[in-house]
């Protein structure tokens, strides 16, 4: 090694953490190795922002929260998130564990799974060895080896064959512990034909120090031939925070993604779509919202392997102050993927002058037989549309906020849940209110 | 207090060129006048600049709306003051929708705290959309977005018959509609005839007229009004067009500001 890598974890003390929550073998081992590589590999290629100079070291250790029996005992800015009632789906995390969870009674009979991945590893080891770290390698970069060897907590669903799950399953997932490692994995197995909606909620409180904690967590996303999944999640942490979210998708399976990246801290988040399958599809909506001095990275990425494989990705983002994003779509067609079509637009809204957004719009084609398209802009608040609003006598501030909000409405309108909508219209009024 | 709308020599540029040489005009209560005018003569300019339009710059001359300088104003308060111009292109605003916007209008009326109940609202616009027979489903659409020319005119009346404005400027509110939505347009324009309210028409063609009775007709050339009359005045230019002007005038080339 030329470099000396500094990990938040010895071998030891990972070996002792894993082996007191009762881990198989296979998954400490896999802990272990991922550990090592986290020690050998470099950090991702982030183009245009400098993650070196980020705060990515702070990880504090594995603190179980100790379990609740009510929502109510969460922080109220958490409760207004969660409408429990007798049939809905709620899991809690906090920190580096999770808290609380309902599942339907409905949903359990039909065979459907929804639980914390650290109980799922116990009960449901075969499903999920079989599917865990198979869409994000552990050996892709430092961060994702880091992740490999500390996820805590985690989601797991599984949708059997065949059952459509009607209600939205819900997770929130929160850091309010300086000293806690808050790295949670979510893996989702929509097995064949099934159909599901999944809506989560990353935050942090306010409480001391919590700003310092990385965030670093991996979503995994298996869409079986003929199922359907809509992965809806809306990140608001005020750490660094990391993701990587890959779905991998066959036969005439469709993920649809609706992305919030509404944080407070530094960011970089990869969202990816594998089109395995031959007439799978995915569908991307992104938005961001930048302020101060944050800097974002912010890629959606679709690879399409299938023939007749459709990728859409529409990513908007809307930077003040000196914050500057870079806005990345990826549309990647491989050699045999005929009929295959990828459409992808980014638009930036700079509402400072100091303000920086980068709208990267990438075509990768192998292949002749398809169809490819892409529009990008970067701009300010049209002045035509503001001395319209302004006409019929409504202010330059509020004149702005109509378009600010017309702006991202087309991915907040998109959000399966009403009050996570609601969350996301008054984070967005927060974030960029005068 | 009777409305009374004063513009005195105004003249106005646009990228540094003069387009509005000294325009004056009275408009007074119950009034509709109607401007017409060939292509390129500084018609439009003539509204943008009354409303504010931030391309345009004012550099002489006066308006005033019931006492007050509107010139001072900034263009949310010209409209708040009673100032309505209907466009003739107006802006597409995706992702708000057109009863958001119609609320916000109204509510920027309003005191804070006194904002128009969601019912009162809604009812309000169905039964303005129903006069001006529009699909209710432009409620939900997003302002002006994919609205074909004629749904644009209609929303822009829309907007006119909501807001109750003192003055209202149509301008080229009849460009690209047919004769059953000319029709329905002026209809609406006509149910807001009153005592306190004045109309400035801006149009190339006396069709609109025919629906629409003007006490006084000016035309316009070379950014000023050239010539003002009655109603006769509109027939006799749609019948004989306007060389009879230029020439009676001594008038070679009508149009202003444009590259020769």
């Amino acid at each position: 090694m030329t470099t000396q890598t500094i990990l938040p974890i010895d071998r030891e003390t990972l070996a002792a953490l894993s082996q007191n929550n009762n881990e198989p073998a296979w998954l400490s081992a896999l802990r272990l190795e991922a550990l090592e590589l986290a020690g050998q590999l470099e950090l991702p290629i982030v183009e245009k922002q400098k993650i070196s100079r980020w705060n990515l070291d702070t990880y504090g250790t594995y603190t179980k929260s100790p379990a609740i029996q009510s929502v109510n005992e969460l922080p109220e800015s958490l409760q207004s998130l969660v409408k429990l009632e007798e049939n809905s789906s709620v899991l809690v995390q906090r920190n580096s564990s999770v808290v609380f969870q309902q599942l339907s009674a409905e949903l359990a009979a039909k065979g459907v799974i929804f639980t914390d991945l650290q109980t799922a590893i116990e009960k449901h080891a075969d499903l999920v060895q079989k599917y865990l770290f198979q869409a994000v390698k552990k050996d892709e970069n430092r961060l994702a080896a880091l992740h490999t060897a500390i996820w805590n907590g985690g989601v797991f669903v599984y949708v059997p064959k065949n059952v459509e799950v009607d209600l939205p399953l819900q997770a929130v997932l929160m850091a309010d512990d300086a000293n806690a490692t808050f790295a949670p994995h979510v893996l989702l197995i929509a097995d064949s034909n099934s159909r599901v909606t999944y809506v989560d909620n990353y935050l942090s409180t306010d409480a001391i120090g919590v700003d310092q904690v990385v965030h670093n967590g991996v979503v995994e996303v298996f869409v079986n031939a003929g199922a359907n999944v809509r992965f809806a999640s809306v990140h608001h942490l005020n750490a660094t925070n990391v993701t990587y979210r890959r779905a991998v998708v066959e036969n005439d399976g469709r993920i649809e993604w609706i992305i919030g990246e509404m944080h407070n801290g530094n960011a970089v988040s990869e969202t990816m779509s594998v089109l395995k399958g031959n007439g799978s599809s995915s569908d991307m909506k992104v938005i961001c919202t930048g302020t101060n001095d944050q800097k974002l990275s912010i890629t959606t990425k679709a690879v399409h392997f299938g023939k007749s494989s459709d990728s859409q990705m529409f990513t908007r983002a809307v930077m003040r102050d000196q914050a500057s994003a870079i806005i990345n779509g990826i549309t990647k067609i491989e050699k045999g993927a005929t009929k295959a079509n990828g459409e992808q637009t980014e638009k930036v809204l700079m509402l400072s002058p100091k303000a920086r957004g980068d709208a990267n719009p990438i075509l990768l084609i192998d292949e002749d037989d398809v169809t490819a398209g892409h529009a990008a802009s970067v701009g300010q608040v049209n002045p035509e549309q503001v001395y319209y609003l302004m006409s019929r006598g409504i202010s330059k501030q509020d004149a702005e906020r109509l378009i600010i909000h017309g702006f991202l409405a087309p991915v907040i309108s998109e959000i399966p849940l009403e009050n996570v909508q609601d969350q996301l219209r008054s984070l967005t009024e927060r974030k960029l209110g005068q | 207090m009777a409305t009374h709308f004063k513009i005195d020599g105004l003249k106005a540029e646009i990228e540094g060129k003069e387009i509005l040489k000294g325009l004056s005009l009275e408009i007074k209560g119950g009034e509709i006048h109607a401007i017409m005018g060939p292509n390129g003569t500084g018609k439009s300019t003539l509204a943008s600049a009354l409303m504010g339009h931030p391309k345009y710059e004012v550099t002489d001359g006066s308006v005033e709306l019931n006492g007050e300088d509107v010139l001072e104003m900034a263009v949310d308060e010209r409209a708040r003051a009673g100032l309505f111009l209907a466009m003739q292109y107006p802006s597409e605003i995706a992702g708000v929708t057109n009863s958001d916007f119609l609320r916000s209008a109204i509510n920027a009326r309003r005191e804070e705290g006194n904002e128009i109940s969601l019912i009162k609202f809604i009812r309000q616009m169905e039964g303005k959309m129903k006069e001006l027979e529009m699909n209710p489903e432009f409620a939900h659409r997003y302002l002006n977005e994919g609205f074909s020319g004629g749904e644009k005119k209609r929303n822009e009346i829309l907007q006119m018959l909501l807001l109750d404005p003192s003055i209202v400027i149509l301008d080229e509110i009849d460009s690209g509609l047919d004769i059953d939505a000319l029709k329905i347009v002026a209809n609406g324009v006509n149910t807001m005839r009153s005592e306190d309210r004045g109309f400035l028409i801006i149009t190339h063609y006396q069709r609109l007229l025919n629906y629409i009775k003007p006490d006084f007709v000016h035309v316009m050339m070379q950014g000023r009004i050239v010539k003002s009359g009655g109603p006769e005045l509109a027939e006799r230019l749609e019948n004989e067009g306007y060389d009879w002007v230029k020439e009676e005038l001594g008038i070679v080339d009508e149009t202003v500001g444009q590259e020769a």
